[in-house]
């Protein structure tokens, strides 16, 4: 029951939304799109759903095409950002619609959508009008009227990005589990990289209407094919500067040499990008092959257990992410430490060579 | 097996529309045409005339004053309710007990109906008996709709302003009210003014309604009939004899089918002329 | 630039609110006080009155009860111009006709500067934002979070004013534009070193920017102190569970002879409980909870890789313990032991740092 685009392509006037592109996706996956506003998610969503029809590409549907069926016709369900419910009907009534369209008898609607409620903890608050919800309940029922009924296709679009800081914690926690015993592909987009880490299953990241890598969720994060994926796939920022190699050295941030560690120490002579996540890149010396750098501090910002510092170095910024508190001056001269054997090198073509 | 999955079965619901379309638009249009380009005696017997009816119309005098009285009316309509109109809606309460009775009061004019509201100037008008003409007249203002032009005009503003208002007034509330709250906090701390607000938030954000308020107007007052018809006639003399009471006269009271039809498809072609007008000058600079 | 005192504030949406009925009140008696030049951050879950605090400051709400004072200057009922606050809202505010430039120059024009003083003032502010290049466009055209810059500079251009609100500024930005945008806003603090007001669900947000916390709930404020404080010390459980991802471990536990014990264990605490009668607690955060030889048997239930560290979720006397186990680090399978940090377990009772405030 897997869902295939073949060679998709969106084209609007002569904007193109999505260029030419290829997935598979496995029945019972937990699948994340991961990228910026208009990086393509929802269109891709939406092109998967029916709800638009690509300019040329098939798509496979348990290896049926599918490509001009509708969205009524193929048993899809859908969860925006916007909490969307009936304004008119109570908790129970909208969880109910789906299966009340479908004709489903009576005594079955009330049996699922009291399993639903129960697993989104919306038993007690069954009789209530949305309107008379918090915001994380009304997400709740919304994710309740997705599930109750057998989608093969569940498609999640942003979400939990109108929720509260801690509710969106605990959504995130809770949407695997729900559905992890079923059969059908989901898919959920995000623009936030923390996010698609802890729902683990697949990644596909996404840049400008294109999709730039996908395979699983903790494979792409640390072996990205090339920068793009790498920089879309990291919060904070990725660290970059155009490095050269020279022996057992690379040079970096026009004259500083540093040893090349483990990562680099294979790749031939020549110019390469080298990419550090901030959280290898520290005040404190951790790690075994370090460089070190002195950075002007832009800001410092301390969260109780963990410090992020902002700096300047040769016309780039470069942000280190330490545990700890390490409070410096703005404008201050601040020594920091790179863990070189964590680092990523991309060559000309900005692909991933280390 | 790739069966075409798109099917057009959809396509049999709309052919009422269709067919109600064809007959009430489609049909008497191309009828009108017919005609603009014939000349005919009755008894279904028809010449072909070119565009000489076209001609005609265009160099007659009756035309052009026709046209020039109908466009000096839209314009005065215009220009006294679009103003009016969103004045009276920036003082209408947002929130409260009294939105509901202003709103009230705002559609009570828009529930009438056209003859109706002729009727009711028509007699509320009268120099004798009627409640203004009376209470003018009791100022020392000779006032006489029916034997002064100016009177009439007046008169006829007057009752179309009464009536039509209400319709920029609740078009531009509905756009005042979507302004959301932020706006109107950041401007104060802003330390703008009433004016400053009026002309850099407010304005900005009913533009489009504004646009849509213009051209209902325009088109409306363009082609207004039956309150002239029943209040003066078009008189006194031809001095509010708009185009198309005039195309009236000379279609109905005069049987003179072909110039009536190119009078009306010149009609119909200046309308839609001055309202893509419109549309351009207030869409443009959209996205500069 | 004025120093803030919030003094006995009450606030109610009611027309007459019974003043005994405490359910009245979105915001139940508050007090703070602000000094001149700082970043604070009033952070709280939806519904707990810290909008509700910030209209208030600015002048958009009039208080039920007590005073606002800047200075000392009683300005409870005078409106937000009189106050000369600046406020940058949720979803970015500007004049759509105006280009850059002339939003940026508006508040100044308001009020009656000449244009040779407007001018250099405004082209200032841009370069701080890194505006310049856009000055001369529209500014209907730019992004969310170039629109949220103007809305800020159309604050910080003004020298008059007393303290800059944010109200959730950074909802509509991307994430990666969001860390460049909060240490804009960080670095400019430091650099006008304007009082500053940040409201917030988002606990990283109000961290990093804020030298100093307000933590609320249902009205009421929790705890104000610094984010070290905030994290090391909460006061209430409800502090240790709101600031941290994942939130501080909240265990049910016995107190006897001023010892807690959990599971049977005895468990070494920072602080002692005499009292009795209450509902008593341990808490402890994540980062201070380790696998060690012996201790409290666990079992692993769930890993979540979050890149840098791992959520390692365990049961233990059927409750839930939680652990950040660093990437490099390996994890054991199966049953295991856990060990708490002493210094970092705290004891609450009824849901408050037990003993007193630290």
């Amino acid at each position: 029951m897997s869902l295939e685009l073949q060679n998709i392509v969106k084209r609007v006037g002569a904007d193109t939304h999505i260029y030419e592109t290829s997935l598979k996706l496995e029945p019972r996956s937990f699948n994340v799109l991961l990228g910026t506003t208009l990086a393509g998610k929802t269109t891709l969503m939406q092109l998967m759903a029916g709800i638009q029809k690509p300019t040329t590409g098939k798509i496979f549907f348990k290896g049926q095409d599918v490509t001009g069926a509708a969205v009524q016709k193929r048993n899809v369900s859908m969860v925006y950002q916007q909490f969307i419910n009936y304004p008119n009907f109570n908790v129970y009534d909208n969880i109910a619609s789906p299966l009340r369209v479908a004709g489903m008898d009576s005594a079955e609607i009330e049996r699922r959508v009291g399993k639903a409620a129960e697993l989104l903890r919306l038993s007690p608050m069954l009789k209530r009008k949305p309107s008379e919800l918090s915001g994380g309940q009304q997400q709740r029922t919304a994710i309740a009227r997705a599930l109750v009924k057998d989608s093969d296709l569940i498609l999640l679009d942003e979400p939990l990005a109108n929720l509260d800081y801690k509710l969106r914690e605990e959504l995130r926690d809770e949407l695997p589990k729900l559905f992890a015993d079923r059969d059908a592909i989901v898919i959920y987009a995000t623009t936030e990289p923390n996010e698609a880490l802890l729902f683990g299953g697949n990644t596909a990241t996404m840049n400008e209407g294109r999709i730039t890598q996908f395979g699983p969720t903790s494979a792409t994060y640390r072996k990205p094919h090339d920068l793009l994926t790498a920089q879309v796939f990291s919060e904070p920022p990725m660290n970059t500067a155009k490095i050269e190699k020279r022996g057992n050295n690379i040079i970096i941030f026009g004259n500083q040499k540093w040893d090349a560690g483990r990562a680099a120490e294979k790749l031939a002579d020549g110019q390469y990008t080298i990419g550090v996540r901030p959280y290898n890149v520290s005040p404190n010396k951790i790690g075994n092959t370090l460089g070190s750098f002195d950075g002007q501090v832009l800001v410092t910002e301390i969260s109780g257990s963990e410090s992020v510092i902002h700096t300047r170095i040769d016309n780039s910024t470069w942000i280190s992410q330490s545990h700890g508190i390490h409070s410096m001056a703005l404008g201050s001269t601040a020594k920091l430490y790179v863990d070189l054997d964590q680092a990523m090198f991309f060559d000309a073509n900005n692909r991933l060579v280390s | 097996m790739s069966a075409k999955t798109v099917n057009n079965k959809a396509w049999w619901l709309v052919l009422p529309v269709f067919v109600m379309v064809a007959f009430n638009a489609l049909i008497p249009l191309m009828t009108v045409v017919n005609y603009s380009v014939q000349e005919t005696f009755g008894d279904n017997i028809f010449s072909w005339s070119g565009v000489r009816w076209f001609q005609q119309v265009l160099q007659s005098d009756r035309f052009h004053g026709a046209l020039g009285r109908q466009l000096l009316f839209s314009g005065l309509v215009l220009l006294i309710e679009i103003p009016l109109g969103l004045f009276v809606a920036l003082n209408m309460p947002k929130k409260g007990f009294w939105v509901s009775v202003c709103l009230v009061l705002m559609s009570l004019p828009l529930l009438i109906p056209w003859n109706v509201v002729g009727s009711m100037w028509n007699i509320m008008a009268l120099p004798d008996i009627g409640l203004l003409g009376k209470a003018v007249n009791s100022l020392g203002i000779t006032y006489n709709y029916t034997r002064q032009p100016f009177a009439a005009w007046c008169t006829l503003i007057l009752m179309d302003v009464w009536h039509w208002t209400s319709l920029v007034t609740l078009l531009c509330y509905a756009g005042l009210v979507s302004i959301p709250d932020a706006y109107y906090q950041a401007a104060k701390i802003d330390g703008a003014g009433s004016w400053a607000i009026f002309r850099y938030i407010q304005l900005p954000k009913l533009r489009h309604v504004m646009t849509i308020a213009v051209l209902l107007r325009f088109m409306d007052s363009f082609m207004i009939y039956t309150e002239p018809q029943v209040m003066t006639g078009g008189g006194p003399g031809s001095s509010t004899t708009f185009l198309s009471i005039d195309l009236v006269k000379s279609a109905i009271g005069e049987f003179d089918l072909g110039p009536a039809a190119a009078l009306s498809i010149i009609y119909f072609l200046i309308i839609l002329a001055i309202s893509w007008l419109f549309y351009t000058l207030m869409m443009r600079n959209e996205e500069a | 630039m004025a120093k803030i005192s919030i003094d006995n504030l009450r606030h109610s949406y009611l027309p007459f609110p019974n003043p005994d009925r405490e359910e009245d009140y979105v915001l139940k008696k508050l007090s703070i006080d602000w000094a001149d030049g700082g970043a604070y951050a009033l952070l709280g879950p939806s519904g707990c009155g810290k909008t509700t605090l910030l209209n208030l400051i600015s002048g958009l709400l009039v208080p039920t009860e007590g005073k606002i004072l800047f200075d000392g200057v009683d300005v409870s009922r005078f409106s937000p111009e009189a106050r000369n606050i600046a406020q940058v809202f949720q979803f970015p505010v500007i004049y759509d006709t105006m280009t850059v430039y002339d939003n940026l120059a508006f508040p100044l024009r308001n009020r009656g500067i000449p244009e040779s003083a407007i001018d250099p003032r405004v082209k200032e502010i841009a370069s701080m934002l890194d505006l310049t290049s856009t000055l001369h466009k529209r500014a209907a055209g730019l992004t969310a979070d170039g629109k949220q810059k103007i809305s800020l500079g159309r604050g910080l251009v003004r020298a008059d004013v007393s303290a800059i609100m944010f109200d959730e500024p950074l909802t509509v930005i991307d994430p990666h534009l969001k860390w460049q945008l909060r240490s804009k806003l960080k670095e400019l603090h430091q650099r006008t070193k304007r009082t500053m007001i940040y409201v917030t669900h988002d606990q990283t947000e109000a961290l990093t920017f804020a030298d100093q916390v307000v933590v609320m709930n249902n009205g009421e404020i929790v705890q104000i102190g610094t984010p070290i404080e905030l994290f090391e010390k909460p006061n209430h459980t409800f502090v240790g569970h709101f600031i941290g991802s994942p939130g501080m471990n909240v265990l049910p536990c016995e107190v006897k002879g001023g010892k807690a014990f959990f599971a049977g264990q005895d468990i070494k605490t920072a602080n002692t409980h005499k009292g009795s009668g209450q509902k008593c607690e341990i808490g402890v955060r994540p980062e201070f909870v380790n696998f060690a030889k012996s201790g409290i048997a666990a079992e692993i239930v769930k890993v979540a890789d979050a890149g840098r560290f791992r959520i390692v979720e365990t049961r233990a006397a059927g409750s839930s313990i939680k652990l950040l186990v660093p990437e490099n680090q390996s994890i054991p399978t199966g049953k295991v032991n856990l060990a708490f940090d002493a210094d970092h377990t705290q004891i609450y009772a009824d849901g408050w740092f037990a003993g007193g405030k630290l």
